[in-house]
């Protein structure tokens, strides 16, 4: 503790070089963290994806539909306890800045399915009852500030037209992974008016047993296989997954570009590092004349690396963490459930004490090696 | 027994490809309390004796025993704690930290004792009390004259109660007045705190100050004068070198 007062008065040595170096750290790990929650996000979507439901396709592409008649076909394969379908709507509500995803679905069939959306009773019986109601994501509500009873318009694009619905519910996901911020009406709404073109676009079936899937699904496929619609068939994880995978290798997009962003960070401040101890030749050379030993100036020259890149990791992180709560942006249906994890704290937390030994070691270890004679002799 | 004795010290410096021989076979004694200036042509060995008994540099063979401790054989750690205890050093351009108050240059050797906040703050105000900064302590060194700079430097030099005061050209770079009082303060510092003192200097005024004074010229001593009762130079024969 008794060296801390040194240890500051080297780093308000240059305040704005020591300043911009933090948001240097700041700004990469910041990034890094934001990257890395995108494809956590991602990858959490699929992981709580529920083993007993499969998800039944065009296999020819996701967004081609399937017959309306598949459905009674489909409750009958062995092992299917229930069958439902859904619709992507992809409307715009306001100026569309604000995305969420609408889908049309056989309310009764859809809930019985989804029971980790949990929504009052009475909301739920008048959702089912009139056709062009909807229930509605509590994260929706509060971005938007709708309540029960509240007429939406919402512009189609697929499906041309404004459509109006009348909110009747509003549901809590039982897990943030599974997004409150889904907007859900009827099927048959959107049917009759579009009779002539819309079929559901994808099948969720529950089965009684998890293990029985491969079984359901070759059974499924196979039975299609020649039709005109043939099917791909497969887990909800796998589903899940391969929506993600619409991105691209998001994944490694993302770890790539974060890397790339730390590592070119990582250059500048052990760039700064060294420039800041190139400076002090002469004041490490007098410190050693003190009695100042290798191993305390190496110290105290690490210790100022980490404080820049610790409070870097700080702002950067905690920005991070905040940002998506501030800003919402994990309640536009764009990313469900979009925060920042443990782990990818504790990797931020990694980096920067990487960045501190990577930063700090080469002016640290140059400095506890510096010759005092050679280095008093330039001065004097 | 001599605070320093130096035996039989050879030096070389390799500068490019040429061997540059400082001291071939040097000995000399300082007794405690003495105080001794150095003189002599650029070149002549001058510094490189301040550093070899501060234990900065190491002989290319000889000895060099400080206080009983021999200097010469310790190591890099070893060196570092003892310089803390024994020597005081003071160099020609201050080599204040600038981002330090006085208060806080001077306590710099502090923190490498055992000492409270407290008693450290209490000593540093002792130090800069007997060079007269008292009332500066809480100035950088970029508001503080040159001589007053210097001061703060020897503040530091004696804060930690050092056997042995090295000053390697102190008055180099000060004025006349500032020079003087400089001088007067290392002349207190070894009549009324009995401090030995080595300077090396061009300055002839600032010899005076010295008890004895050696010239050395290519790493040779070639005269000893001013020899008082007491000048603490060894007198039997310690005063002698070789090439």
């Amino acid at each position: 503790m008794k060296f801390l007062p040194l240890v500051i008065a080297n780093l308000m040595r240059h305040k704005l070089r020591t300043i911009l170096t933090i948001c240097s750290v700041a700004l990469a790990l910041f990034l890094f963290a934001s990257l890395r929650t995108v494809t956590t996000t991602l990858a959490s979507g699929s992981e709580v994806s529920s083993a007993q439901r499969v998800i039944v396709q065009n296999s020819t592409a996701f967004v081609i539909p399937l017959p309306m008649s598949y459905a009674n076909r489909l409750s009958s394969v062995p092992h299917v306890q229930s069958v439902t379908w859904a619709n992507w709507f992809g409307g715009k509500y306001g100026d569309g800045k604000k995305f969420f995803a609408q889908f049309a679905v056989d309310p009764k069939t859809y809930l019985g399915m989804y029971p980790e959306y949990s929504i009052p009773e009475d909301q739920k019986q008048a959702f089912f009852k009139e056709r062009s109601s909807a229930i509605v994501g509590e994260g929706l509500v509060r971005a938007f500030g709708w309540k029960v009873g509240d007429n939406v318009t919402i512009q189609g694009t697929i499906f041309p037209g404004d459509w109006t619905f009348t909110i009747r519910g509003i549901y809590h996901p039982a897990m943030k992974e599974y997004g409150d911020d889904a907007f859900m009406f009827h099927y048959d709404y959107l049917y009759e008016k579009y009779p002539d073109r819309v079929t559901p676009g994808w099948y969720i079936l529950k089965i009684d047993d998890p293990a029985a899937a491969p079984v359901v699904m070759k059974t499924i496929d196979d039975q299609f296989r020649n039709s005109n619609a043939p099917t791909k068939t497969g887990t909800e994880k796998a589903f899940a997954a391969g929506f993600a995978s619409m991105w691209g290798n998001v994944k490694l997009l993302m770890s790539t570009i974060g890397m790339a962003v730390v590592f070119a960070i990582l250059l500048v401040t052990a760039n700064a590092m060294m420039m800041n101890q190139r400076e002090r030749t002469s004041e490490v050379a007098v410190m050693k004349t003190v009695g100042f030993s290798d191993r305390r100036v190496f110290g105290l020259i690490i210790i100022e690396a980490a404080v820049i890149s610790l409070t870097g990791a700080f702002l950067g992180l905690g920005a991070a963490t905040l940002l998506p709560i501030v800003t919402g942006f994990g309640e536009g249906g764009f990313l469900p459930g979009f925060h920042v994890t443990g782990g990818t704290l504790a990797v931020g937390a990694t980096v920067a004490l990487l960045l501190t030994v990577a930063s700090g070691i080469f002016p640290a270890w140059q400095a506890a090696k510096l010759p005092v004679v050679q280095a008093l002799r330039r001065v004097e | 027994m001599a605070l320093v004795e130096i035996r039989d010290v050879y030096k070389s410096f390799k500068r490019e490809a040429q061997t540059v021989d400082v001291y071939a076979g040097l000995t000399i004694d300082f007794e405690e309390g003495s105080y001794t200036a150095l003189m002599g042509p650029s070149g002549s060995g001058k510094s490189t004796l301040l550093n070899l008994v501060a234990g900065l540099d190491k002989p290319t063979s000889g000895s060099v025993r400080v206080a009983g401790a021999e200097v010469s054989k310790m190591t890099a750690s070893q060196l570092a704690d003892w310089r803390s205890r024994t020597i005081g050093f003071v160099f020609q351009s201050y080599n204040l930290l600038p981002v330090l108050t006085a208060q806080q240059n001077v306590e710099l050797p502090l923190l490498l004792t055992n000492l409270n906040k407290r008693d450290r703050i209490e000593r540093t105000a002792i130090a800069l009390g007997v060079v007269g900064l008292a009332d500066r302590v809480d100035h950088y060194p970029r508001q503080l004259s040159g001589g007053q700079e210097q001061r703060v430097a020897i503040a530091r030099a004696i804060v930690a109660d050092p056997t042995l005061i090295l000053l390697d050209e102190p008055t180099g770079q000060l004025d006349a007045k500032s020079s003087e009082e400089v001088l007067e303060l290392l002349r207190r510092l070894n009549e009324e705190f009995h401090k030995t003192i080595m300077i090396v200097t061009h300055d002839a005024k600032a010899a005076e100050h010295a008890k004895t004074v050696l010239h050395l010229e290519k790493g040779v001593l070639l005269e000893r004068e001013g020899v008082k009762a007491g000048n603490g130079i060894g007198a039997s024969g310690g005063v002698g070198a070789t090439r």
